[in-house]
């Protein structure tokens, strides 16, 4: 399985970390590549009893069934507007699976680690925690997720 | 399964097969049979397990069983008699080992002075003999070396480690094989990894230099290779030329023991699987082969292969029911032939899954005989007496139920003992015999399995358990509860039995987290108790864990399974059956009962599904925390085998949902928990009660 | 001398996990983003190890190879599929095309690099 390779290092061989750019709650987000599967259009999902606003509900991935959360609802932005251009990320940490639904995948980015600065902790709102830092792009600041963050406060019981 | 931990894992397993010969041999014994045999059986065992533990640096293990076996030897060698009083060490010393055992397994400490004390005993034996306590290796000269302690299995399971040993590698390759890139060279500098070789170039195929077809590549190889590598290693170097080259791969093993292997054939074209199949048919000569019927050849296989094959065989069914659902949908009526090829195909498919679930399935015993020993802990911690009898040991339950039933059926093992059985004065002045009874029994009902937990003690005293559960706030005082109701309140989260402040209840948690337990395994527990008589815990199980009987519904739009053991009947109500209770409840009369009436997508928090049908559809299903209740759903399509995809791996536990599965469509359908879903509508603090009511029919 | 490795596929998001991969083991890593610009590249490079996608736009990763293998200069050139089929028809059916080796999605890095060093006989 695609298991991200110490994820605590950031040493690639030329110190460069890619980062998967995408757009959720008309926001700029980015997402280290090692934490991504595989990114499908928008599937089934089935929908979860009493799941909160974010948690959309379980879809299949070859047989195996993984939550999936809208990223927009995540950091406080309000659901992602249903449009053709959404897809689902599927993103993994550790042994879990999660899809992601986003608005839509810009591009793919190849930094210098060290271009990544870290969040300011003034910004305040319901998804600050899961940000671990801000890139500056040529399209403008993006902000990178903690993805083990998220997968651990966004999952209710550990299993 | 490679690497150390499988070893390991091997060794647990092995030694939960001796601890079950010994606990054998030792009733054996107990029930006065003094057959030479069963003191070398028993020896034999304790000796397994220590090399075993020897093998895993397990040193408070390999301590102990030192010393119970050089015990053992002098017992067997006549030095020692075997008196009831040694009988009944030799039984302790079997449960130290046991307790000992489990604790090596999970990786966790025992108490130093249990065993100490156990040791001590052991000592005191040897010291009545005037017998120095020096290794028993050197009573036993064949005393094994690592990894020989199971000399039927390990040694003799390629799959595992191999002895070093010499293999010989036939290799010709075909014209094809060089025009995909492939370099025999390579392959052969990749074997070099595993081991030493001896490289022979075999040039007997070699073209007369005047044949035209000189571009013909006639080389092939003989290697000779030592090595202790897996044969599976081996055949991976080759697994991308498979099809591309002859090849043999044939082993001499250095073990005399060793059986024949089956000869290996030649890897031809249309051939893709390895040459042999990697497992060895041996037979399982248990220590004591004293039930006549002679060994049975049996096979070691894998256990991550059956995983692949029972999650194919899931797939496969899942694939069945797609099939014959567009069939169905193409109603084709009068195209006879298609429908019996469509249901030859059921047919087959079941038979496969049956056969493969056979194979995961194991006998209850060595779970039952594991509860042996809690009862005469449980009995001495309490000052009771206690004897257990086994009912349906050969019972056969899918592998994970029996190890996931172990630590809930010791709980209620414990707790029969603990709170069930009356202490022998008492039981006296009862009129009932002072040793006490406790019965586990196992057998398979209509595709279930259920297990019992039958004491013979004082019964319940619903008094008090009513007055326990009023006192912690777990039901309102005044409350009129039926004897069933009072009986269930002991699964209760918060009730907890500890006015008996008893040695024991420190281990233990109380019957919620068994009835937890259960449920997890898609299982329910019952009790049924009688003051004076007994009480009776009734554990009833799927036979598999992975392939469930449900009923396809949807409610508020979504499909959803329910299980098919838990549905009672499907009802359609007359509007006169339905009446109102408050403003929230409703309530179904039927058969002159009440039972209430659950709104399903209420509960589930889903949207209600616009009522094009105005009429009720309700289910019917039994639950633990409220009795017989009525799911209301939208509508009910069919009845059929779904397979069991766990949500807990990647998300984790919802509330009335046990799990998942998915549908011929591909979509994912929610596996209900009609037990969870009646906890969490009880009671209904709704607010949308008000729309509920107007809705009604 | 380092390897050099083609890499077709026409998933930006693959491209990139067996370049990093690649990267990761010290080998040069071109990539092509279909069947088509996969053989332009192949002639451009000769590269020491084909991984080739089988889907893809405008030519597949079977007319990849058997457009490769047309060349009897290139058949010792180590290709190898990159694919999410198991089935041992799908493997015969490569190894018809002239595939030299599969690798099974989702793969690891460490085992991309070991099938790739066992092929190009790059042993540690």
């Amino acid at each position: 399985m695609m298991e991200p390779q110490n994820m605590q290092d950031p040493a690639s061989p030329s110190g460069e970390i890619e980062l998967v750019v995408f757009c959720s709650g008309e926001q700029s987000f980015s997402l280290d590549i090692r934490h991504v599967r595989e990114i499908r259009g928008q599937s089934a999902v089935t929908p979860l009893p009493h799941a909160p606003e974010e948690v959309l509900g379980v879809m299949n991935l070859r047989g195996a069934v993984i939550p999936v959360f809208d990223l927009s609802s995540c950091f406080g932005l309000g659901p992602t507007v249903p449009d053709q251009r959404n897809v689902i990320m599927i993103a993994m940490n550790d042994a879990r699976t999660i899809g992601l639904l986003v608005q839509s995948v810009s591009e793919i980015v190849s930094i210098p680690h060290s271009s990544i600065q870290d969040a300011p902790t003034v910004v305040g709102g319901p998804g600050q925690s899961h940000i671990s830092g801000l890139v500056q792009l040529a399209e403008g600041m993006s902000r990178v997720i903690d993805l083990p963050d998220l997968i651990q406060r966004r999952i209710p019981v550990p299993a | 399964m490679t690497g150390p931990d499988s070893f390991r894992s091997l060794f647990f397993e092995e030694a939960e097969d001796l601890l079950g010969t010994l606990s054998d041999e030792v009733a054996r014994l107990k029930g006065g049979d003094r057959d030479s045999e069963i003191v070398h059986s028993i020896f034999r065992a304790v000796h397994s397990i220590k090399g075993g533990a020897g093998a895993f640096a397990l040193d408070r293990l390999v301590g102990f069983a030192h010393r119970f076996e050089t015990v053992l030897d002098a017992v067997r060698s006549d030095q020692l008699p075997l008196t009831a009083e040694l009988l009944r060490i030799v039984e302790r010393s079997v449960d130290h080992l046991s307790v000992l055992v489990e604790a090596a397994r999970n990786d966790r400490d025992t108490d130093t002075t249990l065993t100490d004390a156990a040791v001590a005993v052991l000592n005191g034996c040897l010291d009545a003999i005037g017998q120095d306590k020096a290794p028993a290796d050197v009573l036993q000269p064949e005393a094994a070396p690592a990894f020989t302690f199971t000399p039927l299995a390990l040694n003799l399971d390629p799959i595992e480690v191999e002895p070093t040993r010499t293999v010989t590698i036939r290799f010709r390759p075909y014209p094809g094989l060089y025009d995909n890139g492939h370099e025999p060279t390579l392959l052969i500098a990749h074997l070099a990894e595993l081991g030493t070789l001896q490289t022979e170039l075999d040039l007997s195929a070699l073209p007369d230099w005047s044949s035209p077809d000189i571009t013909e590549p006639a080389f092939a190889w003989v290697i000779r290779m030592a090595t202790n590598a897996k044969r599976e290693a081996i055949e991976e170097i080759f697994e991308f030329v498979a099809g591309l080259c002859d090849l043999s791969i044939e082993e001499e093993h250095d073990i005399p023991a060793m059986p024949d292997l089956p000869s290996p054939s030649p890897m031809s074209q249309d051939e893709s699987t390895p040459a042999t199949a990697p497992f060895v048919m041996t037979e399982t000569t248990p220590a004591s082969a004293t039930d006549g019927l002679g060994p049975r050849p049996t096979l070691r296989v894998d256990l991550d292969r059956i995983e692949r094959l029972f999650n194919a065989v899931g797939e496969l069914i899942i694939n069945q029911s797609m099939i014959a659902q567009r069939v169905d949908d193409l109603q084709m009526h009068h195209d006879t032939d298609m429908s019996s090829h469509v249901e030859s195909y059921r047919l087959l498919a079941r038979d496969i899954q049956e056969a493969v679930m056979a194979i995961r399935a194991q006998p209850v015993k060595p779970l039952f005989q594991r509860m042996s020993r809690i009862v005469r802990e449980a009995a001495e911690g309490t000052g009771k007496q206690a004897q257990l009898v086994m009912l349906g040991e050969s019972t056969e339950v899918d592998k994970t139920v029996v190890e996931r039933l172990a630590d809930p059926l010791t709980h209620m093992v414990r707790n029969s003992v603990d709170h069930g059985l009356e202490s022998p004065e008492r039981r006296l002045a009862a009129g009932k015999d002072p040793v006490g009874t406790i019965w586990l029994s196992a057998a398979h009902r209509s595709g279930s399995v259920i297990i019992t937990i039958r004491d013979d003690g004082a019964g319940l005293d619903r008094e008090k358990v009513l007055r326990v559960a009023v006192t912690k706030g777990l039901v309102p005082a005044g409350t009129e509860l039926s004897e069933a109701e009072i009986d269930n309140l002991i699964f209760q989260p918060g009730f907890s039995t500890a006015s008996a402040t008893s040695l024991l209840s420190g281990r233990g948690v109380g019957l919620d987290v068994v009835r937890t337990a259960v449920q997890a395994l898609g299982g329910r527990v019952n009790i049924t108790s009688r003051p004076g008589k007994g009480t009776e815990f009734t554990i009833t199980l799927p036979l598999t864990l992975a392939v469930l009987d449900g009923m396809l519904i949807s409610v508020g739009g979504t499909s959803m399974i329910v299980p098919i053991a838990a549905v009672l009947e499907t009802i359609r109500p007359l509007p006169g059956d339905v009446e109102q209770i408050g403003p929230d409840e409703r309530l179904l009369s039927i058969r002159g009962r009440y039972v209430p009436i659950i709104d399903l997508a209420e509960t589930l928090g889903f949207p209600r599904a616009e009522a094009d049908d105005p009429a009720m559809l309700l289910l019917l299903v039994e639950t633990e925390a409220r009795g017989t209740c009525a799911l209301l759903v939208d509508r009910v399509h069919d009845q059929r085998q779904v397979v069991i995809k766990g949500l807990e791996g990647n998300y984790g536990q919802v509330t009335g949902v046990s799990a998942a599965t998915v549908l011929g469509d591909g979509q994912i359908a929610l596996i209900l928990d009609p037990d969870g879903i009646a906890a969490q509508s009880h009671p209904i603090p709704s607010q949308t009660s008000g729309q509920r009511v107007a809705a009604l029919p | 001398m380092r390897i050099t490795v083609l890499a077709i596929d026409d998933s930006r998001t693959m491209r990139s996990m067996v370049r990093r991969a690649m990267d990761a083991a010290g080998f040069v890593c071109e990539v092509a983003e279909d069947g088509v610009e996969g053989v332009r590249r192949f002639e451009e490079l000769r590269p020491d190890v084909v991984i080739t996608d089988i889907n893809m736009p405008r030519m597949d990763g079977f007319g990849v190879i058997e457009t490769i293998r047309q060349d009897a200069a290139n058949r010792s050139v180590p290709i190898l599929v990159l694919t999410t089929e198991t089935a041992p028809e799908f493997k015969a059916r490569a190894q018809t095309a002239g595939a030299t080796g599969w690798i099974v999605k989702p793969f690891d890095d460490q085992s991309l690099v070991m099938v790739v060093r066992r092929v190009t006989g790059s042993l540690r």
